[in-house]
């Protein structure tokens, strides 16, 4: 009985939780007039794709949306380096201060780049990085998460594997690239999905930062868009730049459902 | 390295040392300009006040200032009173979610989908949407109040209600991606313990009273420090919904750092409140890590 009501609740929830997206896909393709006026929100008698067409007029979203994938895999690209780097010092590498390192490193944990808004932009203004894609990654380029993470992983390599290819004689690289990497490849993907999707819906940071079409991403594009109209008429407009913004990852997350649902799972281990 | 003879005059340790070092400083170097040095460059800040080009020193002034300063009492309350209206109800949901979704129930792929993909939408876009749902007349909740009868309220227009809506929604955002932290705890669980509790004819309450809910307490300790962080974090929908209004009822702590900074270019002002923000979160990792960690060993 119990395990029933439970079940319903559960069913219950599940659709409740959909309403958003699916009354949001609906509006992006209904009729300007079928709006506000229309007598079900659920369903449009003309589908029409007007709405998309005049918001890729309104906002240059495909400018933003190339500005968004050069951070997000710029931003991608250098924390796989600079994580690689430090998580193999420090699961295999003996040096003094060690421990006050690794705690250094774990601050970023607690603050992070985001709180830090105000003093960021100041520096960004020092060196002269004002609105350009570069400011807006340069904050991420070191990621304590990432390397915790891949430190974890890096730990569980067998030890007689390294040894041995250090005995093949392999230069630290080689080592690093024939041993490490492979042997950490799904933390690898891991980190790229939970890193890839966080920065693709960073706000606060790029829409301080940046001041042109030429260096803003897809969210701040979009918070300047929807709020250039106001009025309830052009929800259809709107709805379609959202739905713009959202679909690619969710297209993403829909068709590999296992491998973001497994790699946020992974993330979480301490 | 060992393959390597130590030149003269470097003792292996101290090859070992330099190789460490200059493994993690391109690390470093990002670290420090991006989270050591605008740390440090805010508490010496805070210190000071007037604009840009005349900063003076001013001593402990601008924490007084920012101290006396009833907006920012409000703003911190507003940030507390959303902490315990988001905080523990998602993580609740959240292990409900998950004990669920974990048994192999009809449908539970389904489910988890559900509950997860409001994860992947990027903040700002969550206010978009909701913004729509929660227009007074013509929005989603209104037209629903109205097909039940009820006339609904303005709900971001009203000092008492709108808090209370951008709860509502954060919990539909944020359960989700914490249920996929008790995902992973659950997994980890002894089975043979829930045989035994099963043939002491436990009932099901009992076994998640007395196994399920203590066994997952690492968890719950890290989704906590995790969502109480989002909580002073995540101010993006208040760019969109109601740019802290109305009469402030919304606003949060580092939204209104950005106000202060980027609106009225008060940058004492501005730095006293990193420090503040910065403080916060320092405090939430030691209670955790000094406190809470030690007395949930068992």
């Amino acid at each position: 009985m119990g395990k029933i009501l439970n079940y319903c609740l559960l069913i219950f929830l599940g659709l409740l939780f959909f309403i958003p997206l699916i009354w949001v896909f609906i509006t992006s393709i209904s009729p300007s007039g079928e709006i506000i006026s229309g007598s079900n929100p659920f369903w449009t008698k003309n589908p029409t794709l007007n709405n998309f067409k005049e918001a890729w007029e309104a906002a240059p979203f495909l400018k933003y949306y190339l500005n968004t994938l050069i951070i997000v895999f710029g931003v991608l690209i250098v924390q796989l380096l600079t994580i690689t780097l430090a998580a193999y010092a420090f699961a295999r590498v003996n040096f003094k201060g060690k421990e006050i390192l690794f705690i250094a490193f774990l601050i970023q944990l607690m603050i992070q780049p985001e709180i830090l808004l105000f003093p960021n932009y100041q520096i960004m203004a020092q060196l002269g990085l004002v609105d350009t894609k570069l400011a807006v990654m340069m904050p991420y380029w070191a990621s304590a998460f990432g390397m915790f993470l891949m430190r974890q992983t890096f730990k569980q390599v067998p030890y007689e594997l390294d040894e041995a290819s250090k005995m093949d004689g392999s230069r630290w690289w080689q080592t690093l690239w024939h041993v490490y990497i492979p042997a950490a490849r799904p933390t690898y993907v891991a980190f790229a999905l939970v890193s890839v999707s966080t920065h693709w819906s960073n706000f606060m940071w790029p829409l301080i930062i940046t001041d042109s079409v030429d260096n803003r991403p897809l969210t701040v594009g979009l918070a300047l868009f929807a709020q250039a109209f106001e009025t309830g008429a052009q929800w259809g407009v709107i709805t379609a730049g959202t739905v713009t913004v959202i679909l690619p990852l969710l297209i993403a997350f829909f068709i590999f459902q296992k491998q973001f649902v497994s790699s946020f799972m992974h993330s979480g281990i301490k | 390295m060992a393959h390597q003879k130590p030149k003269k005059g470097l003792s292996v340790s101290m090859k070992e040392n330099l190789f460490g070092y200059s493994l993690l400083i391109p690390s470093f170097i990002f670290l420090s300009l991006f989270t050591f040095y605008p740390v440090i460059k805010s508490i010496k800040l805070s210190f000071y006040s007037g604009p840009l080009t005349r900063l003076q020193f001013s001593g402990l002034d601008q924490y007084k200032n920012v101290f006396s300063d009833e907006l920012f009492r409000k703003v911190l309350l507003n940030n507390i009173l959303f902490l315990i209206g988001t905080v523990p109800t998602s993580i609740f949901l959240a292990m409900y979610l998950a004990i669920w979704v974990n048994k192999n129930i009809k449908g539970s792929s389904f489910l988890r989908t559900a509950f997860f993909y409001p994860t992947l939408i990027p903040l700002i876009a969550v206010a978009n949407i909701w913004l729509f749902v929660y227009t007074p007349k013509y929005g989603l909740m209104d037209r629903f109040l109205d097909f039940l009868s009820i006339q609904g309220p303005n709900w971001l227009g009203s000092p008492n209600l709108a808090m209370f809506a951008i709860i509502f929604m954060i919990i539909w955002k944020d359960a989700g991606f914490y249920m996929i932290f008790y995902l992973a705890g659950l997994q980890n669980l002894p089975g043979d313990v829930y045989e035994a509790a099963l043939i002491e004819g436990a009932k099901p309450f009992q076994m998640f009273k007395n196994i399920t809910f203590p066994l997952l307490m690492p968890t719950t300790l890290f989704v906590m420090i995790v969502a109480i962080t989002n909580s002073f974090k995540n101010v993006d929908h208040l760019y969109i919904m109601t740019k802290g209004g109305p009469d402030n009822a919304t606003n949060l702590l580092l939204y209104y750092i950005y106000e202060v900074a980027f609106t009225n270019w008060d940058l004492g002002k501005a730095a006293v409140l990193t420090i503040i923000l910065i403080a916060i979160l320092l405090s939430v990792t030691a209670f955790n890590y000094f406190y809470l960690d030690k007395r949930i060993h068992y």
